[in-house]
């Protein structure tokens, strides 16, 4: 429902399309079972895969026996990591940079979680594959599991042969020392601890791998991925294969958010086992494997304190965030982007964390629509519990603290810039057009009757389109062209899996070229089409490919332009195109169809202005500003049953700017889609572990989605703000999945503000847990379940004895754990008295210092450096004759870790 | 294992076939027959992605087996739209209302609200169509796209 007048599309005199409703072209094959999903290929002497898994979450493989297995008729092959060892792998993260625990094919030994791949059965069928993968025999000597983040503090090693269960740590326990102080001097301080439950993304279509070798070292793979152009790149680079030996094609793929980013352990072991056979292997993920051996994502624990004023203006936050990893995780994370982006759009002087990620002996973490969300979900949820403490309107407070269009440009405690957020306009706009004080009425007219009504609001910003700062964030390559028939076509590296990017980028291109959008077809979906771009991943296909698009099609229509002009004897400035129409201003006789200039333009090249290129084509690569920022506030309200503890959602408003909206349909679908996953969290979906680190939802009966009865119908205000890029567009992808659990949090927990607060938010509110609060006692037995949460220990800090060091001088190997994985480099270090000069050198480049200090076996210097971005590098070492530790202050990045030797 | 020889009609077309007794409808529909329209999501009964018709009956193809199928007229989502290309009404509904992204869901949702709107007598068909979607897991739209062409269909029937 559209609550405001739909947007201006009328236009003078070319067709308008951006904006308008158009059908998507996707829906002409999927609506009529004509898509092309990757079980839906089939490739002449294909055979088929299934894995034979751990049953237990920690253990030492004894043996594996597959006699029974092998005599089985069918059976082609079967496989373990003795044998997929013969073709070298090296797992890299998102960010193409080396996973830190090493991740071999299938189980080397150990298995770390329940699920983990042990052996591959290659089989005429499917059916086949899963028999004989039910009779081979695996022993393992099981070990005690590490499953909760407490576990990981104080158990066994994840990974024997690392120092500690810490996958990624950054943040700095020092700078709690700077903001206690602030926190002790405020008039209030509200902490809240929120417990997110581990989430399975559930894609309707699960993983999928179709992988065909070709020819001697070429291989065509049929991916559920969500961009053929990095998954290829990151198949050749784990492969140590050329990447033009790979090529990856996902026409249509059944959903990714986030868990098909990269290809993991089970498609890769599909790819390399084809490698070996020499023949096609298909693996389709079946739905119990898809729940409790797919990357899962969340699970975290995290504690935020934040200090206000006696006006209720912010003071100070200290935040301290823990991770469950698991034993895989496709990346080790501490999430280093939920503190950056807590924020930005608000007025808070001063803010300190750590965080952390933990490995535990459960599936691996990957992405999920917007990793970071639990930045708006602990500050969201924290700012209503303190409206309520200090006893001021929550959008009162948020108007008090919220960063408007007249206080930017602004810069974050952390050092992000902001130019052109609109949170609070956003709020405003929703303010506008939802009766609050009606509402407020009614809800204590309601409870009168013993019913509870709850209103919840949240702001945010996001970050979306990000491109140049991260290695696979990049800009985006279109290749337009009219054909000699007067048909469009273009070739995106965009990649749908439910995105609408064809529909979306022939918008773009039918209205600046001024032909009729039925007349521009898109290819994508393909790594052998267009140039590397990681597609769907950061919400920014419509802010870059958009942007892309928009000026390839300029483009295009500036070069019809002159030959319309030279051919009619014309100046250029008189063309126009128009519905597939090139005019001449003032001679309407002279108008011709496209496909004639588009004839000219291929067929006959003398008629073509002198040393103009034949054809009619145009290529453009986008590289937008390093990010985009995108704006919302949301509103729900809900009716919670006081007797049974069940939420009905009875209002649902949206107030977003993204910008330009290319289709309001498509950008509602994407909003829909993510509160709906918003709706999940905080009601429905869970993945718990039992304390055999055993997943326990394996079915949809168990991990339960949302139906359409749990969703109401969504209502939006678009505030559209262009953005600076080319067209105005933010991104909208991941929105709804980031400021939908707050707001929902919010309503319900203004709705059980007469019963108590939500002291601890533990996910999801089951009805067991909101009656905790109405009845104020451990209904769901959350509390008495609890394993007594231990208190971090963090190691004895033993006074180092001051070694009188034998000198520093010369070259050291160091690795430093930055956010973006762990960057190697060589420190040299030249000594004169206590000062110290030297370099640093890394694949990028070798960087001079001057002005360190040794003191005793401590040297302390600083390096600014520009990229990703201007902060300056505080390093703080400590060495131990042949070996180095210490940390690097990293500006905004908080602290990381250093390590390292003589060289 | 023992096989069968079963003989169906899948969207008019005549099919024989000799199958396993266990191989389930849906997976002898997609990798027998090739009506690869029809989508297998969790194979336990719960996503309604596999729906297809049954001699008039939206079934779940992944709890039948293809044995049970012998003798009946199937209809997948290949054969939903006219012969001429032209889109069933619920097609279209899904269609004109962004009633689907990945359009992995679509098919299963498809049939069943093709099914009963069929079957629907009086008033009272958005809430019968609603409440036959509660059988379809969709993780992409949110469900108000399929909400919406649920009105249209009811609208256009009243
Ligand atoms: S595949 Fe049949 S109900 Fe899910
Ligand atoms: S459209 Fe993707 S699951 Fe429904």
């Amino acid at each position: 429902m559209n609550i405001e007048a739909k947007m201006d599309v009328g236009g003078i005199g070319a067709a308008r399309y951006v904006g308008t409703r158009q059908p998507r072209k996707e829906d002409g094959r999927l609506l009529t079972g004509r898509g092309q999903f990757t079980d839906d290929v089939r490739v002449p002497g294909m055979l088929h895969v299934a894995y034979v898994r751990s049953a237990v979450a920690r253990g030492r493989i004894v043996s594996i026996d597959l006699d029974a297995a092998r005599e089985m008729p069918g059976v082609q092959a079967i496989y373990t990591q003795a044998d997929l060892a013969a073709v070298p792998v090296s797992f890299q993260t998102f960010f193409f940079t080396p996973v830190e625990a090493p991740v071999t094919l299938l189980a080397d030994g150990r298995v770390a979680c329940v699920g983990d791949p042990i052996a591959m059965v290659v089989a005429d069928s499917r059916a086949l594959a899963e028999d004989a993968a039910s009779l081979v025999e695996v022993t393992i000597e099981e070990e005690a599991p590490v499953v909760t983040i407490a576990d990981a503090r104080t158990g066994a090693l994840v990974h024997p042969e690392r120092d500690d269960n810490i996958a990624a740590e950054m943040g700095d326990e020092d700078t709690r020392l700077a903001i206690q102080p602030l926190l002790d001097a405020s008039a209030h301080v509200v902490t809240t601890r929120v417990r997110h439950q581990r989430i399975a993304q559930s894609p309707m279509e699960g993983r999928a791998c179709l992988a065909s070798p070709e020819g001697t070292n070429e291989m065509t793979v049929w991916l559920g991925c969500q961009s053929p152009h990095l998954a290829a790149r990151w198949i050749a680079l784990v492969l140590g294969m050329p990447t033009e030996a790979i090529r990856v094609i996902a026409k249509d793929v059944g959903g990714g958010f986030g868990l098909k980013n990269i290809p993991w352990k089970e498609e890769m072991a599909v790819i390399a086992a084809a490698k070996l056979m020499r023949c096609p292997l298909k693996w389709i993920e079946d739905r119990f494997e898809a729940l409790t051996a797919s990357s899962h994502a969340r699970d975290q624990d995290v504690t935020l304190s934040v200090g206000f004023d006696a006006d209720a203006r912010l003071t100070a936050a200290w935040c301290d965030y823990a991770c469950n990893n698991g034993a895989w995780p496709m990346g080790e994370d501490a999430n280093i982007a939920v503190h950056m982006f807590m924020w930005p759009c608000y007025k808070l002087p001063a803010y300190g964390f750590v965080t952390r990620g933990w490995y535990t002996n459960t599936m691996g973490l990957g992405a999920y629509r917007g990793p970071w969300a639990m930045e708006s979900l602990v500050r969201e949820t924290l700012l209503d519990k303190a409206a309520r403490r200090i006893g001021v309107d929550p959008v009162e407070l948020r108007r008090r603290n919220l960063i408007y269009l007249p206080d930017q440009p602004h810069t974050s405690t952390l050092g992000i810039p902001v130019e052109d957020i609109t949170p609070g306009e956003c709020l405003e706009k929703l303010v506008a057009n939802v009766d609050f004080p009606a509402f407020r009425r009614e809800q204590a007219e309601a409870r009168k009757e013993g019913r509870y009504l709850g209103i919840g609001v949240a702001t945010y910003i996001e970050p979306t389109g990000a491109a140049g700062s991260m290695a696979p964030m990049t800009g985006e390559t279109v290749h337009l062209r009219i054909e000699p028939t007067g048909k469009v076509v273009a070739m995106l590296s965009t990649h749908s899996q439910g995105h609408g990017t064809a529909t979306t980028m022939a918008q773009v291109i039918a209205e600046q070229l001024g032909v009729p959008y039925e007349d521009v077809a898109v290819y994508e979906g393909d790594s052998a089409i267009g140039a590397f771009s990681p597609g769907a991943a950061g919400s920014r296909q419509g802010v870059i490919a958009g942007g892309a698009t928009w000026k390839a099609a300029q483009l295009l229509a500036e070069k019809i332009k002159v030959v319309a002009a030279h051919l009619s004897n014309a100046s250029v400035e008189t063309i126009t195109i128009d519905g597939g129409m090139v005019h001449v201003a003032g001679a309407p006789e002279m108008s011709r169809p496209l496909r004639e200039i588009a004839e000219i333009a291929y067929g006959e090249p003398g008629r073509l202005p002198p040393g103009l290129a034949t054809g009619l084509e145009a290529q453009y690569r986008y590289q937008p500003p390093p990010m985009t920022m995108t704006s919302a506030a949301h509103c729900c309200m809900v009716e919670v049953d006081a007797e049974t503890g069940f939420v009905r959602i009875l209002r649902w408003i949206s107030s977003k700017d993204c910008g330009t909206v290319i289709n309001p349909g498509v950008v509602e679908g994407q909003i829909a889609g993510g509160l709906a996953q918003a709706i999940g969290q905080v009601l429905l979906e869970d993945m718990p572990y039992d304390a055999r680190g055993n997943p326990l939802a394996a079915t949809f009966k168990d991990y339960m989605l949302p139906t359409i009865f749990d969703v109401p119908d969504f209502e939006y205000l678009h505030a559209s703000t262009p953005s600076q890029t080319i067209g105005g567009m933010r991104g909208v992808g991941e929105g709804g999945c980031i400021i939908g659990p707050p707001t929902l949090v919010n309503a319900i927990a203004d709705a059980l503000s007469p019963f108590g607060e939500i002291d601890e938010l533990v996910l999801p509110l089951t009805p067991a847990r909101i009656l905790d609060v109405i009845e104020q006692r451990d209904v769901s037995g959350t509390r008495a379940s609890e394993v007594v949460p231990v208190a971090e220990v963090t190691a004895p800090v033993e006074a180092a004895p001051v070694a009188q060091v034998s000198g520093i001088d010369g070259d050291w190997n160091m690795v430093l754990k930055t956010p973006m994985g762990p960057q190697a480099m060589v420190a040299h270090f030249d000594c004169d008295g206590d000062a110290v000069s030297g370099w640093l050198e890394a694949p990028e480049g070798r960087q001079a210092f001057a002005g360190g200090v040794l003191s005793g076996n401590q040297l302390k210097f600083e390096m600014k450096v520009e990229k990703p971005m201007k902060i300056t590098l505080k390093y703080d070492l400590t060495f131990d004759g042949q070996t180095v530790s210490g940390k690097c202050k990293m500006g905004m990045f908080g602290s990381a870790k250093v390590t390292g030797e003589r060289g | 294992m023992s096989e069968h020889r079963i003989d169906l009609t899948v969207n008019g077309h005549r099919h024989s076939a000799r199958v396993e007794a266990r191989t389930g409808l849906g997976e002898f529909l997609r990798d027998t027959l090739g009506y690869t329209g029809t989508h297998l999501a969790c194979e336990h009964g719960v996503c309604g992605a596999c729906t297809v018709l049954v001699d008039g009956v939206a079934m779940r193809s992944c709890l039948m087996l293809a044995v049970q199928a012998d003798g009946a007229e199937l209809t997948t989502v290949e054969g939903l739209a006219a012969p001429d290309g032209t889109l069933h009404p619920v097609q279209q509904a899904l269609k004109d209302n962004f009633g689907l992204q990945c359009g992995f869901c679509t098919p299963g949702v498809a049939m069943t609200l093709a099914a009963v709107t069929r079957d629907h007598e009086g008033p009272g068909l958005e809430e019968a169509l609603t409440k036959a979607m509660s059988g379809h897991l969709c993780r992409c739209t949110g469900y108000q796209g399929i909400r919406r062409a649920i009105r249209q269909l009811a609208g256009a029937s009243a």
